[in-house]
């Protein structure tokens, strides 16, 4: 694997900064393409907006789940920065509460609702990560005409996500099974990808799926209806909630990636990356290669503890080979990788933030002695991955709680979900890496096709084998990854009841254990009725599963965590969007 | 714990902890029992309407201005010690597309004026003033200062903790699993999957759940659910300032068709969020998502507030109203089975006529005179209708 860098600094190639948008009256320069959370990052710009309860957020997630990045876009409030291109001579302003009083208001508005298209396609595949292109191009070659729609700017996903405001490059820069998908679901004359798309309601219709697809503005409104549906929609970070999480310049791992992947911003000059899990190495490796200094690594657990799974190691040669390439990476730069230490805290110190790094213990209680202070201008955290599971949900497949604490989808040997013409691929069946999503991709894709009628059964068994016996390796070696680094249940005794839990509503640690004490609120659905947590924009994506371990450790029982991971709107659309065109005045 | 308490209530919804804190107070052992968790049903789903504005003159209002007072006075009594319940003065404006509609509101409100409810006529420029962001095409509306809105949960919460604290017990996740009349000792023995629970007397306030409650269901009763969706914006501030309505609710609320009816409701709420319903219709508790009601539900709102096109809906949930066929609640003695009371059917009032209703049936309960006429709510009506109809 080889990417290709555009580091700002030293590419002659990347075009000049020459257009503009103001900030609040202040020019900001950016490269066309890039998103305005990218191009106010580049101008040391952290802060999007001030809550109603006065804090001020910036880019968390950077990938559109949080909905912590909003600001003003021309008298429009609640855009997301880390989604939105930026536009030469646009009017952007930090964004005051909700934004009220910097709405423009219209004099006239214009009738009718929106330009609504009913399609049908034989396969749709939701998703243009690893799963879902590999899904696309077997079920292409079995004959199937195939629709993938992908809220990226382009195919890839995050593992080969690709750089912004160029076309997509047509050959993937991985020699993986993923990228040999990705090249061939580029070139594949019955493969149609429909970048910057996004399913925001689904359900079946007499059986059927029926899909609704809007653009990133909203504006789209576009109704399928697919004979099978391929679910490939991924993952986006875990995060745990500690004190000073919502400060700006806190961001998840995978969002510096991605603005590093995709707009060639580095999330700041002395970054922290800290968490669980061997993304963090990933990230690291890739910020310090980037010119990024990188103070430290901080990984809550031990993962020498690898070598006590030897046999599952060797089964899989070319990860080791990984895990040292990115740990070389790291020792050539000097960064350091702090093994069972925690970031407890942060605070902002000036244009600083400032990080409390603890030792914790196995059950990750902090262990005395040994804490050091960092300053660091941006904290990247991390503590794997959540599977997007909201359109399995609304299309009714049966979930599971796995070992992680992730609510994912159970599928059998052909990826099928048990909702007939529905298969599901990649990490919402749980998270296990890129490979595996596309070899299960690649079976999801035959199935498709056995659904539609383009492909018998048995000849589905057969050619499904193969990869079949991939996708058993990488789960094996999946398995080994989750005992490694797991969450761990001290994390939650010592949060402060100040401690934001839910972010969009400013619902605290301390609110959820005295509804808990106070009035019996020992479900997620009273717990949310009563503190609005999860209420916000992003429906619980980035609270959901720590609320429930808040209150587990207060009730002793761990909740039902249905109530937060419903969500029949999956994205918000506009009410124009919605509204019935033929709707008389 | 008694051996036998007063009243076994069976919903902790906001009926049944009304009903709950009003017989503690009158000195009744009190256990409160719920097959779910907290605000698990129809109350959880409500948007807290405390409404006088869409009654029509009669028992309906007269329950209803009996049941604001009650809020008041709850929210003055208990916010401060159990939890604030935002009982906001929020003032409904019901709006007319036409001529002949803002008449017919008109005539509505004159009469209503006859039980106390204050209203103030509001001509087509005068509709800016109270909603800046209104259609300027309306022909006019009528403004209800005394229309309320409460958080539902925070109401049922604090309500229920209020009568826990003043003595009565509740027991959640505790479903009924049956129930039988012990004649010769007067009590009713409840059964559930922990306890088996003697009551002299029970309360079914379970809500469009109440025919189904084993035992405790009485004579078969004509409640049954009828759906509703709630579209939720993104947060936006005060772009709404009241509770506004069409002409045609209070029509929509009182049909009886089972197909989707549909009147537009549009509000803010202290969230900075934008409620925008309704919707009627009754499937059984069918869950399913209906995009056409929500598309119905987003017209309606473009049409009342041009502004909210640019405003995205970020959530949308439903919620199942207790539907009672002749639209009034069943507040009252089961006509068959000895001891029980029946306190559900509000339909989409229930938030609303929860106070007067628990007040009502504590009086009841402890053998008083009820401080209001029961007769138009008395579950016997329907139990007669039956067995003329059975006999016919």
């Amino acid at each position: 694997m080889r990417r290709r860098r555009r580091a700002e600094s030293t590419d002659s190639q990347s075009l000049p900064r020459t257009e503009s948008f103001t900030f609040d009256g202040a020019e900001i320069p950016f490269v066309p393409g890039q998103s305005i959370a990218a191009a106010l990052l580049a101008a040391d710009v952290r802060v999007t907006r001030i809550t109603r309860g006065s804090r001020p957020r910036g880019l968390f997630c950077g990938i559109g789940a949080c909905f912590d990045c909003l600001l003003v876009v021309n008298g429009q409030p609640n855009v997301r920065s880390c989604l939105q291109p930026a536009r030469a001579g646009d009017a952007v302003q930090t964004q005051r509460g909700a934004g009220d009083e910097q709405r423009a208001v219209r004099d006239q508005y214009p009738l009718g609702g929106s330009d609504r298209r009913t399609v049908g396609a034989e396969v749709v595949v939701v998703g243009a990560g690893p799963a879902g292109l590999a899904a696309a191009v077997s079920a292409a070659d079995s004959g199937a005409d195939v629709v993938v729609v992908d809220a990226g700017h382009a195919p890839g996903g995050q593992y080969m996500r690709q750089p912004a405001g160029v076309p997509p490059a047509p050959a993937a820069d991985h020699d993986d099974a993923a990228g040999v998908a990705y090249s061939r679901a580029l070139a594949h004359p019955r493969v149609r990808i429909l970048s910057g798309h996004q399913v925001w309601a689904c359900g079946l219709d007499h059986g059927r799926p029926v899909l609704q697809v809007t653009d990133t503005p909203g504006d789209a409104d576009l109704e399928i209806r697919a004979g099978a549906v391929v679910l490939a929609p991924g993952a986006y970070d875990r995060v745990l909630p500690f004190p000073g999480w919502d400060l700006p310049g806190v961001i998840t791992a995978g969002a510096a990636q991605a603005l590093l992947k995709s707009h060639s911003v580095l999330a700041g000059r002395r970054l922290l990356v800290a968490g669980t899990g061997p993304f963090l190495l990933v990230v690291a490796a890739a910020l310090a290669e980037a010119g990024g200094n990188v103070l430290a690594v901080v990984e809550a657990n031990h993962p020498s503890r690898w070598l006590r799974r030897p046999l599952v190691v060797a089964g899989s040669p070319s990860k080791l080979l990984d895990a040292a390439r990115y740990l070389r990476i790291l020792r050539r730069h000097r960064v350091p990788v702090l093994a069972g230490h925690a970031v407890t805290e942060i605070t902002a110190d000036r244009q600083d933030l400032r990080s409390v790094i603890e030792g914790v213990d196995e059950a990750w209680r902090v262990r005395p002695g040994g804490r050091r202070i960092v300053h660091a201008d941006g904290v990247c955290v991390g503590f794997g991955f959540t599977p997007s599971v909201d359109l399995a949900v609304n299309l009714g497949c049966g979930l599971v709680l796995d070992p992680l604490g992730n609510v994912i989808v159970t599928v059998d040997d052909l990826q099928r979900t048990g909702v007939r013409g529905v298969l599901a691929a990649g990490e919402i069946t749980g998270v296990g890496g890129a490979i595996r999503a596309a070899w299960q991709g690649t079976i999801a894709g035959l199935a498709a096709a056995v659904a539609i009628g383009r492909l018998s059964e048995t000849d589905c068994v057969r050619a499904a084998a193969p990869a079949r016996r991939h996708v058993l390796r990488e789960e094996r070696f999946a398995a080994a990854m989750h005992a490694v680094y797991p969450v761990k249940p001290g994390w939650w005794d010592r949060l402060s009841p100040q401690t934001v839990l839910c972010r969009c509503e400013e619902v605290t640690v301390g609110r959820i254990r005295n509804d808990f004490r106070a009035y019996g609120a020992d479900d997620l659905r009273s717990v949310k009725l009563l503190s609005r947590i999860g209420m916000g924009p992003c429906q619980g994506r980035m609270c959901g599963s720590a609320a429930a371990a808040v209150l587990a450790a207060e009730s002793g029982q761990p909740p039902d965590l249905l109530p937060v991971i419903s969500r029949p709107i999956v994205t918000p659309i506009p009410l124009s969007t919605l509204a019935d065109p033929a709707a008389p005045r | 714990m008694p051996d036998t308490y007063d009243v076994a209530i069976v919903g902790a919804g906001i009926v049944g902890a009304c009903c709950a804190f009003f017989s503690v107070r009158r000195g009744m052992s009190v256990i409160v029992l719920d097959r779910g968790g907290l605000v698990a049903g129809t109350t959880g789903s409500g948007e807290g309407n405390i409404l006088v504005s869409d009654k029509r003159p009669g028992p309906d209002l007269d329950l209803a201005v009996l049941s604001t007072r009650l809020w008041r006075e709850l929210a003055a009594e208990l916010s401060d010690e159990f939890g604030d319940f935002e009982l906001e003065e929020k003032g409904g404006l019901v709006v007319a597309g036409a001529d002949g509609d803002l008449a017919a509101l008109l005539e509505l409100a004159a009469g209503q004026s006859a039980a106390g409810v204050r209203h103030v006529a509001v001509d087509a420029a005068g509709l800016p003033d109270l909603e800046p962001h209104i259609n300027r095409d309306l022909a006019g509306g009528v403004y209800y200062p005394g229309d309320l809105q409460v958080q539902p949960a925070g109401a049922v919460a604090a309500i229920l903790a209020a009568a826990r604290t003043a003595g009565a017990r509740l027991s959640l996740h505790e479903p009924v699993l049956g129930a039988d009349v012990d004649a010769d000792e007067r009590v009713i023995r409840v059964e559930t999957p922990h306890q088996h629970i003697r009551a002299r007397q029970v309360v079914n306030a379970a809500g469009p759940w109440a025919a189904n409650v084993p035992g405790l269901a009485g004579f078969t009763m004509p409640v049954s659910p009828r759906r509703g969706y709630i579209l939720v914006t993104e947060p936006v501030g005060e772009l709404v300032r009241h509770k506004v309505y069409t002409a045609n609710y209070v029509d929509q609320v009182a049909s009886d068709d089972a197909g989707m009816r549909v009147a537009t409701v549009v509000e803010g709420t202290p969230a900075g969020t934008i409620l925008i319903g309704s919707t009627r219709d009754r499937v059984g508790f069918n869950r399913a998502i209906e995009l056409d009601a929500l598309r119905s539900l987003a017209s309606g709102a473009v049409r009342l507030f041009p502004v909210l096109r640019d405003v995205r809906v970020i959530r949308a949930y439903h919620g199942f109203r207790p539907f009672s066929p002749d639209h009034l609640p069943l507040i009252g003695a089961d006509p068959t089975v000895p001891g029980l009371f029946h306190a559900h059917g509000h339909e989409g009032a229930g938030i609303g006529l929860a106070p007067a209703t628990g007040y009502l049936i504590a009086e009841l309960l402890a053998g008083d005179q009820p401080s209001v006429g029961l007769a138009p709510f008395d579950p016997a009506r329907f139990f007669a209708a039956e067995v003329s109809h059975a006999t016919a």
